[in-house]
């Protein structure tokens, strides 16, 4: 008989109706603590050992201290994580589109290059306009661009078949060249002082403004994208017609739903919101494009959409943690000497425990249910679709 | 793999070095750049190669591995890192086989005990790889200034690589020709050995295999770890034999595209390396263009091989079909 500290699941089982949003959240809090547990135990193994320290356990709580600290400890930490989450939240429900159609979108980074290239580009190169009209101009561009370079592994896998986890990782690649040749050629800020890959700044007028001191507009924007994605996927024709696609193919086609137009369409929308992530870091962050910016946004939007079972909500909740965990690193770096890279092994400890979710279960006997959300397979192996 | 791809494979590769060759400065004599730009593309297929048949041992098996990059990645640190402390290449090649399997030992756990979506799995382990080596490398290595143990030297095959202008083919480093024993080793264990057929035989048709008392649990996990140990070779490469230490994100990309090799090659071992042969041109290219101060901008270059692999993995250039059972977990009754 063993009897474990995590009693909650006979009360998930008895109160189903209330506890239901309780219960979709417990395998995924349970596997973010294990995975801080885990991931404490490897700044451990990594961290110095000083004198006076219990075996150097005060060196990781200081750390996490400063971690939690720095990411939610006070009004200004709090703004700069709501910066931090700005675009996590865009491209996560990027990824979380393209699940829900049965899609793995590990494209967001390139596509995010995309909507700040045309966001930058139409942010400096047009003058003289007002800001009712050059901002939704510029993040309007910035879709766009997102859109296009989304939607081209969507057409290849629609037509060809061409895998799009592959796809989407080399149109990653190729959007950072393209970027590089821009951003050190023809587009480069011209000002002599300028020795980076960046382009001139963009226009005041297509800045984002701001809401407080520090937080720009973006946050609300990305709040209302989440409703919007939830309306569009949940409440319309195209939206229940892409979930089916992603539930099971077959069956779409069977039903006389166009299988291929909602690859296209669900591949494009997801490039879209991605590109969106990217032109709002143009047009409320750096006020220019530029080399670099969105390395590493692909693998964490995929965490962020997993972490929140590829619902709304749930994005919305992944990306302001993990928009707290980068932001927190700092003031953990600057206090503990701990790298702020453990957060990208934390992320990855997550993930593990929310994809084998059995392990999770095994170690607290937790006995929710699985199936909370509704499950999209992705590999079928490489072949056609 | 059919005749028309090896075709296409070959006057690609022709076609690549015929640039290289008509783009050259006046100053450099047309075969130095032939030769030069074979040389190169011997040694940048090493990794891909290498990458592509860990990748098949996985999908013969049934098992999708995305996670090449990572499991090459770790193992580039881990060799690099292992070869420092010890000042042993021995040991650190070694070191970058076992991180390689460590990786694979995770890959199979999740994707063959735990049926997690292999695709997930394998976004996972590169997810793990990229964090841990970041955080491994500027919270332990950089703060160690550890020396280099150096680069595995060079083995020239006697008399070929003392041919006039074709002799710096046949200089190559040991991964270099280890990958191609691999590639032959394969193709034999694959298709003429009892391993080989039980393997295909879980790929394809794990029930079946089942039923004749095939474990396709332990066939998986044995290929799954077969291929990360190869992919660990792999990685050895970049730290130990084409730069002398660790850079984050030093694979960039290279474990997909050995991926869409093993695709091209329509999972066979020699069609793999064909392929692999053919990045590593496209490679080649890119670095002989700054070499031989050949006139296109650099990034488009280095877009080549990324082009090169969404055009393949389009099917223009025909379709293999790969083994039925890939990607899909495995449920005993």
């Amino acid at each position: 008989m063993r009897h474990f500290p995590f009693g909650v699941s006979g009360v998930v089982m008895n109160a189903q109706g209330l506890l239901r949003p309780v219960r979709a959240a417990l395998l995924p809090l349970l596997s973010i603590l294990t995975a801080l547990i885990v991931g404490g135990v490897i700044i451990w193994l990594a961290g110095p050992k000083l004198n006076g320290d219990w075996l150097g356990v005060k060196f990781v709580l200081d750390g996490y201290a400063g971690l939690f600290q720095g990411a939610f400890g006070s009004q200004k930490a709090i703004i700069s994580t709501l910066v931090r989450a700005t675009p996590y939240i865009f491209a996560g429900l990027a990824v979380a589109l393209a699940f829900r159609c049965g899609l793995f979108n590990i494209g967001a980074e390139g596509q995010l290059a995309l909507g700040a290239l045309f966001a930058g580009g139409v942010g400096f190169s047009l003058h003289g306009l007002p800001p009712l009209i050059h901002l939704p101009l510029t993040l309007l561009a910035g879709m766009l661009g997102g859109f296009l370079w989304g939607m081209i592994p969507g057409i290849l896998k629609a037509r060809t078949g061409a895998h799009e986890v592959i796809t989407t990782i080399m149109l990653n690649y190729i959007a950072a060249q393209l970027t590089g040749y821009l951003l050190n050629g023809p587009w480069k800020d011209p000002n002599p002082n300028n020795v980076t890959a960046q382009t001139p700044k963009i226009a005041e007028a297509a800045h984002l403004p701001l809401l407080l001191p520090g937080l720009h507009w973006g946050v609300i924007l990305a709040f209302l994208a989440a409703i919007a994605v939830w309306f569009f996927l949940w409440k319309t024709t195209w939206g229940f017609e892409i979930r089916t696609v992603g539930a099971n193919a077959a069956a779409a086609r069977c039903a006389g739903i166009n299988v291929s137009r909602n690859i296209v369409l669900a591949m494009g929308l997801s490039g879209m919101l991605a590109g969106l992530a990217g032109a709002v870091q143009v047009a409320g962050v750096n006020y220019r494009t530029i080399l670099g910016f969105n390395a590493g946004y692909g693998f964490d939007s995929i965490a962020i959409a997993l972490l929140g079972r590829n619902t709304p909500l749930g994005v919305v909740l992944s990306a302001l943690l993990f928009g707290g965990l980068r932001n927190g690193a700092t003031l953990m770096q600057f206090r503990t000497q701990i790298s702020s890279d453990i957060i990208s092994v934390i992320q990855a400890l997550i993930l593990i425990f929310i994809a084998a979710e059995q392990i999770i279960r095994w170690i607290y006997r937790v006995r929710v249910p699985s199936g909370l959300s509704e499950q999209v397979t992705l590999s079928k192996g490489w072949g056609k679709s | 793999m059919t005749r028309g791809r090896f075709l296409f494979i070959i006057a690609t590769i022709i076609g690549l070095i015929a640039v290289a060759v008509l783009l050259r400065t006046k100053d450099v004599p047309p075969e130095i750049v032939a030769a030069s730009v074979l040389a190169t593309t011997l040694r940048f297929a090493t990794p891909i190669t290498l990458g592509a048949i860990a990748g098949l041992y996985c999908e013969r098996s049934g098992v999708v591995n995305i996670a090449i990059e990572g499991m090459m990645l770790a193992a580039a640190f881990g060799a690099w890192s292992a070869a420092a402390v010890t000042q042993s290449l021995a040991i650190g090649l070694l070191a970058g086989i076992l991180t390689g399997m460590l990786m694979g030992l995770l890959h199979a756990w999740l994707s063959v005990t735990f049926r997690v979506d292999q695709i997930v799995s394998g976004t996972v382990i590169n997810i793990l790889a990229i964090g841990l080596t970041g955080f491994l490398d500027s919270q332990v290595l950089s703060k160690a200034h550890l020396n280099s143990a150096g680069l595995l030297p060079q083995l020239p095959i006697p008399v070929l690589s003392e041919l006039p202008v074709l002799g710096p083919i046949f200089r190559q480093q040991p991964i270099a020709w280890v990958s191609v024993i691999v590639v032959v080793i394969s193709h034999y264990v694959l298709f003429y050995t009892r391993w080989g057929l039980r393997t295909r035989a879980v790929g394809e048709n794990p029930r079946a295999a089942d039923t004749v008392g095939i474990s396709v649990r332990k066939m998986r996990y044995a290929n799954v770890l077969i291929g990360a140990g190869i992919a660990g070779l792999g990685g050895a490469y970049f730290t130990l034999e084409a730069v002398p230490s660790f850079e984050i994100l030093i694979t960039n990309g290279r474990g997909f595209i050995a991926l869409a090799a093993m695709i091209f090659g329509g999972w066979t071992p020699f069609g793999a390396w064909a392929a692999a042969l053919l990045f590593g041109a496209a490679n080649a290219l890119q670095i002989n263009a700054q070499q031989f101060g050949i006139p296109i901008p650099s990034q488009f270059v280095g877009m080549f091989p990324y082009l090169l692999t969404i055009i393949i993995l389009a099917g223009v250039i025909g379709r293999a079909v790969p083994p039925a059972a890939d990607g899909v977990p495995y449920e005993t009754e």
